[in-house]
Formats: structure tokens, C-alpha cells, sequence
């Protein structure tokens, strides 16, 4: 289970991005965040979030249309 | 919220005040803030009209020859001449505030205003006040007064330069 989940659904581009930032700052560090979201670019979104930032996506995956991915905390 | 590990930084030219065209700018100034870039915009001619206290933003199917709007299943060219009619504008900006609401997409004052939350730094250019006599205090509170020059500088500092 993560730390804090944060529902973006029905949200599109770049709100998922902007709210998860806006979140993460204000998380511990090394602390997880569940983010469920409906738009389909956030897969590719968060994906390259992580990389550019050197935040942690732990996890990513789709269940009836809604993504769930999971960042640590690590930037 | 900028660079914590990540140096990088971007600048962005804002030429255009349309509804439509206001987006692409201000979504890449928040993105980029977010992920860790020092980001900088430079609003000048119909552009600094986006930093008006009071946004009334529309859309215009002049010059827009692509415009389309998805419409029962399908979609409806919305052709250049479509503009000399009157309240044609009108409706297509309702349109497009429709689509918007529909579809999750934020509001350009809600992307302004994580814009500025995020500290991108704003310099409305002095030239485009006069030419056009805005006031600053026709302006949201943050920019900087500055011109050419003042945009250069960042510029030459920049790993992204974009004009839009």
C-alpha cells in the first residue's frame, strides 16, 4: 500500500502530472504515492516524469481503464 | 517548485492571445516547472494579453484552416470564411469551452495560476504596453517590465528556447 493516494481521474494533460507534483512536495522522502488516473498519456507522461526528475515510478498498470501508478518519493 | 537536482531551464516567446493558442505555452511552463526546469516566458504582442487581470479569451476560425470540432460521431470543418459571419466566433469559442469542461482539460486561469505557484518567471515586454496602452496594473501582480534584451539574456542561458 502507498503512503497517500491521489485520484487525478478524468483529468487530462498536464493536470495528473502537476497535481502529482504538487503532492510529492509535500511528502517525506522515500515516501510512496498512489496516483489513479484516466487519461492514457499519463503512461508515458509519468514514465518520462520520473526519469527527468529522478523520482522512483515503482509501479504501472491499468485496471478497466484506470491507471494506477506508484512514485516514490526519491528527488 | 524549480530545479531541486535538475539544472535545466526553458524559455518560452508567447506571441498569441487566442483561447486555443494559449495553451500550448502555458501547459509546457507548468510541465517544465514541475519537472524540475527553471522556466522563463516572455509575453509579448497578443500574447500579453494572457496576463490581463481579466481573461476573456476566444476562438477565431480565421487563419485556422485546420480547425475542426468533433460533432455527433463525426467532425465539422470549421473553414476560414465561417469568421466573417457574425457570432460565429462566439460560437465556436463556446464550443471549445465545452470541449474543455468535457474533457478534463484545465482552464487557462488555472494554468496561469499554477504557472505562477510553480515561480515561472514572467517579463511582460514593455514595447507591447505601450503599443497597445495596457498599464501594468492592467496585468496579474509578478512580471517583470523588461524588452528584447531582458528576454535575450535568459535565452542565451537556456537549454530550450521555444516561440509559440
Amino acid at each position: 500500500m502507498a503512503d497517500e493516494v491521489l485520484d487525478v481521474k478524468g483529468m487530462n494533460c498536464p493536470l495528473p502530472i502537476l497535481k502529482a507534483k504538487k503532492k510529492l512536495n509535500t511528502m517525506d522522502a522515500n515516501a510512496t504515492l498512489q496516483i489513479l488516473a484516466t487519461d492514457p498519456g499519463a503512461i508515458a507522461d509519468f514514465e518520462a516524469f520520473c526519469r527527468t526528475t529522478g523520482n522512483t515510478l515503482l509501479e504501472s498498470s491499468e485496471d478497466g481503464g484506470v491507471y494506477a501508478f506508484v512514485i516514490q518519493h526519491t528527488a | 517548485m524549480s530545479s531541486e537536482q535538475n539544472a535545466k531551464s526553458m524559455s518560452i516567446i508567447v506571441t498569441k492571445g487566442a483561447l486555443d493558442q494559449a495553451y500550448p505555452p502555458f501547459i509546457l511552463a507548468t510541465t517544465a516547472a514541475a519537472m524540475g526546469l527553471d522556466v522563463t516566458m516572455f509575453f509579448t504582442f497578443y500574447g500579453l494579453s494572457l496576463l490581463k487581470k481579466d481573461l476573456n479569451l476566444k476562438v477565431s476560425t480565421l487563419g485556422n484552416p485546420a480547425m475542426e470540432m468533433p460533432m455527433m460521431g463525426g467532425h465539422m470543418a470549421m473553414p476560414n470564411v465561417l469568421a466573417a459571419i457574425p457570432g460565429a466566433g462566439a460560437l465556436t469559442t463556446v464550443m471549445m469551452k465545452n470541449l474543455i469542461k468535457k474533457n478534463g482539460v484545465a482552464s487557462i486561469e488555472e494554468l496561469r495560476e499554477m504557472t505562477v505557484e510553480a515561480e515561472v518567471k514572467i517579463i511582460a515586454c514593455q514595447m507591447t504596453l505601450d503599443l497597445f496602452d495596457y498599464k501594468p496594473e492592467d496585468l496579474i501582480d509578478g512580471p517583470i517590465l523588461g524588452g528584447a534584451a531582458t528576454y535575450i539574456e535568459v535565452a542565451t542561458k537556456s537549454d530550450i528556447n521555444l516561440f509559440i
